[in-house]
């Protein structure tokens, strides 16, 4: 009997392991290096309507413990997703979330209605936190009853959950989660990135093209387990958390901080191969802790 | 196949001022298919910088189960490479990339070699397997100043080797497209790595003939993941619409991608 399996709306999972949106692509790169059936889903990277190719380069620089980047959703579009990266991830037996972003309501709408008719995307990730475009992304995750209608309108056209996926650069992460479950959102999945810069000392000039770039890494760890411990003691869905994870054991630290399951996003950047070495690892830490199963101890910490 | 493994430092010197060649001696060499390919090292277990730094594999030994590479001091990262010492273990995601296509390039056939400044390394084993072939190798080099030259004498030992300066302390002053001139250098194909405005220039001397260029540029994953290194297309109908060079390239053909 697994101790590490996992079950949330849409996602029947051998293990709370997931790639991040962004940090994955489509798994094409990570495939030629290690099975993918061991993973617990793929997060796949955002789609869009209409392909697009993102932003000017430089589109990422670092900080002690973080890096920025601001890639621009770039994406063959919907039509290709679903054609050929989509049926190519069938021949894993791993669930899949969709990441939809768009610059309009309607275009989560479409996005959302075609790609939840394929087989193997269990769930949808409503992407209204990328920092990194001028329109949609993050326009529809700061304000509350913005982000509420987005979701309503996204889960009338979906035929799988729709999680959402909600933005660190907001004043209250609790009125975003109260707002987008009220809106019938089936979870949650936080945090994206923190909007940030550097500036070249030679140039006088930001370093990133787009100038910002959302901050991610361990350096953002200590926020996104804030944020995981507030929300998931506010709203009565479950959360996959996300932010700076590189190890078993900061995995046992978002359950501990109230997720449900977990997603790497950086530290594949780092190591191709961590999101193998983690699910190795937390069989091993589930044993040093003693416990034993990995859903036991969700929101642990709470007081 | 791509690994990720602990190689350790057999050597580590200053070949020119804040110049460095580092050996490193692990399995990973044997994965090595093609000159011009690229390593990820992580310059640190900390996290500070956080990120792998990709730089050019400049000769290969396959035997000793050595591999050596030549960067420059330009950041935090690369200082805290030239710090590591014989011993020292440095963990290598690679070999990455597609290197320079040299299977077809036949005896007696001539190929240029130009490099410009510390985008020189990856030539040397090109020019090292094109030399095995029995290709008639050339190598035009050019740099800033004589302080900055770095592997004349290694390239010399394929092939005839020319250097330009831009304020003339060595060789030709002026810059590679002016040695090729005053030369009259011919050849079948012509590899080059260097800055873009070099690049630049010799895909416009060039338009008709093959030229290959290794480009370069701020990566995370190496491995085609994160799209933080893509190039727009020069065909505006290409399918893609965008390359990646770490996974596309870094070698492409003149004309594939816009510089």
């Amino acid at each position: 009997m697994s101790r590490l399996n996992v079950s949330l709306p849409g996602l029947e999972m051998k293990n709370p392991i997931m790639p991040a949106s962004g940090c994955f692509g489509f798994g094409r790169e990570f495939a030629n290096l290690y099975d993918l059936n061991i993973l617990g889903a793929i997060m796949i990277k955002a789609t869009t309507v209409e392909p697009r190719f993102g932003n000017p380069t430089p589109r990422v620089t670092e900080t002690p413990g973080g890096m920025l980047n601001a890639i621009g959703l770039q994406n063959p579009g919907m039509e290709k997703v679903i054609g050929e990266e989509l049926p190519w991830l069938s021949q894993f037996d791993v669930p899949i979330i969709a990441n939809v972003a768009g610059k309009t309501i309607e275009d989560y709408e479409t996005v959302a209605k075609e790609i939840s008719k394929v087989d193997n995307v269990k769930a949808l990730e409503l992407n209204i936190s990328c920092p990194n475009v001028k329109q949609g992304g993050i326009t529809f995750g700061t304000v509350p009853e913005v982000a509420k209608e987005v979701t309503e309108r996204v889960k009338a056209v979906s035929e799988v959950p729709v999680y959402v996926k909600l933005s660190p650069n907001v004043t209250d992460i609790k009125e975003m989660a109260k707002a987008v479950e009220a809106g019938g959102a089936d979870g949650i999945t936080l945090i994206n990135t923190l909007t940030g810069m550097r500036i070249d000392l030679n140039t006088g000039k930001p370093i990133i093209a787009n100038v910002t770039g959302g901050l991610s890494g361990p350096a953002v760890k200590p926020v996104a387990l804030r944020m995981v411990y507030e929300v998931s003691q506010t709203v009565d869905i479950p959360i996959i958390g996300m932010g700076g994870i590189q190890s078993a054991e900061d995995v046992l630290e978002f359950y501990y901080a109230g997720a449900s399951a977990v997603a790497v996003g950086t530290a594949n950047f780092v190591d191709p191969f961590v999101c193998p070495n983690i699910i190795r690892d937390l069989e091993k830490l589930l044993d040093q802790y003693q416990i034993n199963h990995i859903t036991d101890i969700i929101g642990r910490s709470w007081a | 196949m791509v690994a990720v493994e602990k190689m350790v430092v057999t050597e580590q010197i200053e070949i020119a001022k804040n110049i460095f060649k580092l050996v490193l001696k692990g399995d990973l060499v044997v994965k090595v298919t093609a000159p011009g390919q690229f390593v990820n090292l992580k310059v640190t277990e900390s996290l500070d910088p956080i990120l792998p730094r990709p730089i050019s594999i400049a000769d290969l030994n396959k035997e000793n189960h050595k591999m050596a590479i030549i960067y420059r001091i330009e950041g935090r990262g690369t200082e805290l490479l030239s710090y590591k010492k014989i011993g020292d273990e440095v963990t290598i995601i690679g070999p990455l990339g597609n290197g320079f296509p040299i299977q077809d390039m036949k005896s007696g056939q001539k190929a240029l070699i130009v490099g410009g400044g510390i985008g020189t390394p990856p030539l040397l084993e090109l020019s090292k397997q094109l030399a095995l072939r029995g290709v008639e190798v050339t190598h035009v080099l050019g740099f800033q100043t004589k302080e900055a030259v770095i592997l004349q004498q290694e390239l010399s030992e394929y092939g005839k080797t020319y250097v330009a300066t831009e304020d003339g302390t060595e060789g030709t002053k002026g810059f590679v497209t002016d040695v090729i001139d005053q030369y009259e250098l011919e050849f079948d194909r012509l590899y080059t790595c260097g800055p873009t405005p070099m690049l630049k220039a010799l895909e416009a001397k060039f338009p008709e003939k093959e030229v290959y260029l290794s480009l370069e540029e701020r990566m995370a994953c190496g491995i085609g993941a994160c799209y933080a290194c893509v190039k727009e297309t020069c065909k505006k109908d290409d399918e893609l619409g965008y390359r990646k060079i770490c996974s596309d390239g870094p070698v492409f053909r003149a004309g594939e991608v816009v510089l």
